[in-house]
């Protein structure tokens, strides 16, 4: 079903979506690739407060590009990265900052699946390089951090949006995963493509 | 001639690259968006179909990874500029990234220093064709690391065959799943060596959607390959559905006896080009 989210979502309202959900968000979201996950974690564990409240936000796999104007930062275009590379720590990284939603492509693996469940969050599939759509949504560029040390794309940045979607989500907190569904439909078909390859 | 003409020129054509989507590749994600049956599917091509608009019409980069800036130049022997060639691409590369602008890509894979205007260690990168005549045409191909991190050799038996050609493309395609952005143009290379088939590859990728290979049976194959492929069902962004690519091209090279090199080359539906012809009397064209 479709739903209008306002953020910040507390735990009990992020185990109530699921698979199938089509998502869009208003409120605060944080952009983190592979080098600002790290980063965080590294403050986590130094056990240093960070700037701004991840929990209150989404968190959004992408890195954006930016243009610096008279006042201040502006987004050209912000699409979703691939997120399997975060798979390495996203488990920690749900468990530090306790994030409900995550905004990526491509979907991600085992690890993550049981810290949404642990945790109680949502994976939500957002269009590949629909960058400009993107834009389009992103309402005020409330701050960036890091971005002397981690440059532009890896930076941590941090964006209000206004029904940011459609975020289609593909992993829910109850083991809801539409990879593994389809994954299935999916072996099936290759091997009757092989078997007509093989004639 | 005046470099500044070229090197605008070229900023245009970086430009024109970025936030236009050529004609062919948008017609094409329109049939498949007529054809698709999952609503999944259909809500992943409406997205990119949405998104390619608001480029277009604002004159925004379609994809926020602005790619690595790729230049396919084919240098008339004749022409009086093939040695300003290479600065004026670096250039113009330098002036669109800020001027665009264009995401800051290039990176030291060892210190991890981002120079901040796209440009390093044999970057922007140049493949070279020397042909007759003087007019110098320069075919610019930004590209995506989503679906470049997909692409791959394989260095095949020959024993394997045709059959072994085709099961290991579409095997490829469906281990990819999502990750390129599908729906992909897939570029195959067969034979040469393990660069050559790799460099037919991406060559292959940089024709137009619609293109068939001079050879019927090679055309046949593309056909073949690309139902194929589509008939898995990862479709769009991998999220289910009828088009998985939207094309596949071939090019190939008579080969080693003993190797049979396959090169896969996986574009994302982003599949931005934009061509300037620069005469020898210095008139320029960008298309």
């Amino acid at each position: 079903m479709e739903r209008k989210i306002e953020l910040p979502i507390d735990e009990a309202a992020a185990r109530e979506l699921r698979m199938g959900d089509i998502l869009y968000v208003t409120g605060t979201i944080f952009t983190a690739r592979d080098e600002a996950h790290l980063r965080m974690l590294e403050e986590h564990d130094a056990g240093r407060p960070l700037p701004f409240d991840p929990s209150r936000m989404a968190l959004f796999h992408c890195g954006p590009v930016m243009a610096e104007a008279d006042s201040g930062w502006r987004v050209v275009a912000a699409g979703p990265t691939t997120s399997i590379r975060m798979e390495l720590f996203e488990d920690r990284f749900l468990e530090a900052f306790r994030t409900r939603i995550i905004i990526g492509k491509g979907g991600m693996a085992d690890k993550t699946q049981s810290a949404l469940e642990r945790v109680g969050g949502v994976y939500a599939h957002y269009t590949g390089g629909a960058g400009a759509l993107a834009a389009e949504r992103i309402e005020r560029v409330e701050g960036v951090y890091w971005l002397d040390q981690l440059g532009m794309p890896e930076a941590v940045w941090i964006f209000a949006v206004k029904d940011f979607g459609p975020l289609l989500v593909t992993m829910d907190s109850v083991g809801g995963n539409l990879y593994g569904e389809l994954d299935e439909k999916i072996s099936a078909n290759l091997n009757e493509v092989l078997a007509r390859i093989e004639g | 001639m005046e470099s500044k003409t070229v090197k605008a020129a070229l900023v245009d054509a970086l430009r024109t690259a970025a936030t236009v989507l050529p004609e062919d590749v948008v017609s094409a994600l329109v049939r498949a968006r007529e054809r698709e049956s999952s609503p999944l599917g259909a809500a992943q091509l409406d997205a990119i179909l949405e998104n390619v608009k608001i480029a277009r019409n604002g004159s925004i980069p379609m994809c926020q990874d602005t790619g690595i800036q790729t230049f396919f130049v084919a240098a008339g022997v004749k022409s009086p500029f093939l040695g300003e060639i290479s600065g004026w691409l670096t250039g113009a590369v330098i002036e669109a990234t800020a001027e665009i602008p264009l995401r800051p890509n290039t990176v030291n894979p060892f210190t991890g220093e981002n120079p901040g205007d796209n440009t390093g260690a044999f970057m922007p990168y140049i493949n070279w064709e020397l042909v007759d005549g003087s007019d110098i045409d320069i075919t610019v191909f930004p590209k995506g690391g989503g679906s470049e991190n997909m692409s791959a050799l394989y260095m095949l038996p020959p024993g394997v065959g045709l059959k072994g050609i085709k099961k290991k493309i579409v095997e490829h395609i469906v281990a990819a799943g999502g990750k390129p952005c599908p729906p992909t143009i897939v570029g195959v290379g067969i034979g040469g060596g393990a660069d050559i088939a790799m460099k037919l590859g991406k060559r292959a990728v940089l024709r137009e959607i619609g293109s068939r290979h001079p050879e019927a049976e090679i055309a046949r194959l593309e056909e073949e390959l690309l139902e194929l492929i589509n008939a898995t069902g990862v479709g769009p962004m991998g999220v289910g559905g009828e088009t998985t690519s939207l094309a596949v091209h071939i090019e190939y090279a008579y080969r080693h006896p003993a190797s049979l090199p396959l090169g896969i080359l996986v574009q994302c539906w982003a599949d931005r080009r934009a061509r300037v012809r620069l005469m020898a009397d210095g008139a320029i064209e960008v298309s």
